[in-house]
């Protein structure tokens, strides 16, 4: 048994905790984050004696996706924010004004 | 016991620690901190599983950018509202219940199968490599990788913007 993936198991239901428990949007996308490194760790992991270095590739092209979420998603909690003064997730129920 | 073993087992520590702190702590701030030490004990695991390019850019996209985008996401919300930003926690028995079922689940998948191999050298020059195949082999995906970056990054900057909300 290889502690890395121990290690990695033990990120994703971090993050997956943090998504279902925290109220509020930041704590979300930051236990979102946690669960892509947790993917990401896999990867690099089972990668380690391949020399086409795929996984690598696939551990890069994964953090350029989450950046691209990390601030679209960060961008409408400020907004969200803004109108309707909560970052609850489970308040924002409408979508028009 | 060798000293990259060594190093090995204390970055993973520090990382499992932090991530189990992210989900203990109340504080928003605390819990940004928390993922900065997550993510650079995370490129230093990457480093001793010989990708160096992945460690330079979890630190230089990671630590540098999305972190900043966190903090300064943090501070504008607290801004306005006027009040630090502590988070009560909601549905705990169940998100319990999927986290340790879930973690339960891959340790004991992952446990069945042997993986038997010593972390060893790669032959050659990795980032070496790396640069070829980033130009050669995946200069698709990398194009793609950009073009998305690029329309991302505007989208936030229109969407965060109070310009085109106040014309209306």
């Amino acid at each position: 048994m290889e502690h890395t993936l121990i290690l990695s198991s033990i990120l994703f239901a971090a993050g997956l905790m943090t998504v279902i428990v925290k109220r509020n949007a930041i704590m979300v996308l930051i236990g979102i984050e946690l669960m892509l490194n947790a993917a990401n760790l896999n990867l690099v992991f089972f990668n380690r004696n391949n020399p086409a270095l795929s996984g690598h590739f696939f551990a890069l092209f994964v953090i350029v996706v989450a950046v691209c979420e990390a601030a679209v998603g960060l961008a409408i909690v400020l907004r969200v924010y803004k109108y309707y003064q909560t970052s609850i997730p489970d308040q924002l129920t409408e979508l028009k004004d | 016991m060798s000293l990259i073993s060594l190093a090995l087992y204390i970055f993973e520590a520090l990382a499992g620690a932090a991530a189990l702190g992210i989900l203990l702590v109340r504080n928003v701030f605390h819990a940004a901190l928390l993922l900065i030490v997550c993510l650079i004990s995370l490129a230093g695991v990457f480093v001793i599983y010989n990708a160096e390019f992945i460690a330079v850019t979890q630190i230089l996209v990671y630590a540098g950018g999305v972190l900043v985008l966190i903090v300064f996401g943090i501070m504008l919300s607290s801004r306005i509202a006027g009040k630090p930003l502590v988070v009560t926690n909601q549905y705990v028995l169940p998100a319990s219940l999927a986290g340790i079922l879930s973690a339960g689940i891959l340790i004991k998948l992952f446990s069945e199968q042997p993986f038997a191999q010593q972390p060893g050298a790669l032959p050659g020059n990795p980032m070496n490599q790396t640069g070829i195949a980033l130009m050669r082999d995946y200069v698709l995906p990398f194009e793609i990788a950009g073009i998305l970056l690029l329309i991302a990054l505007i989208g936030a900057a229109v969407t965060a913007s109070s310009f085109y909300s106040k014309k209306q």
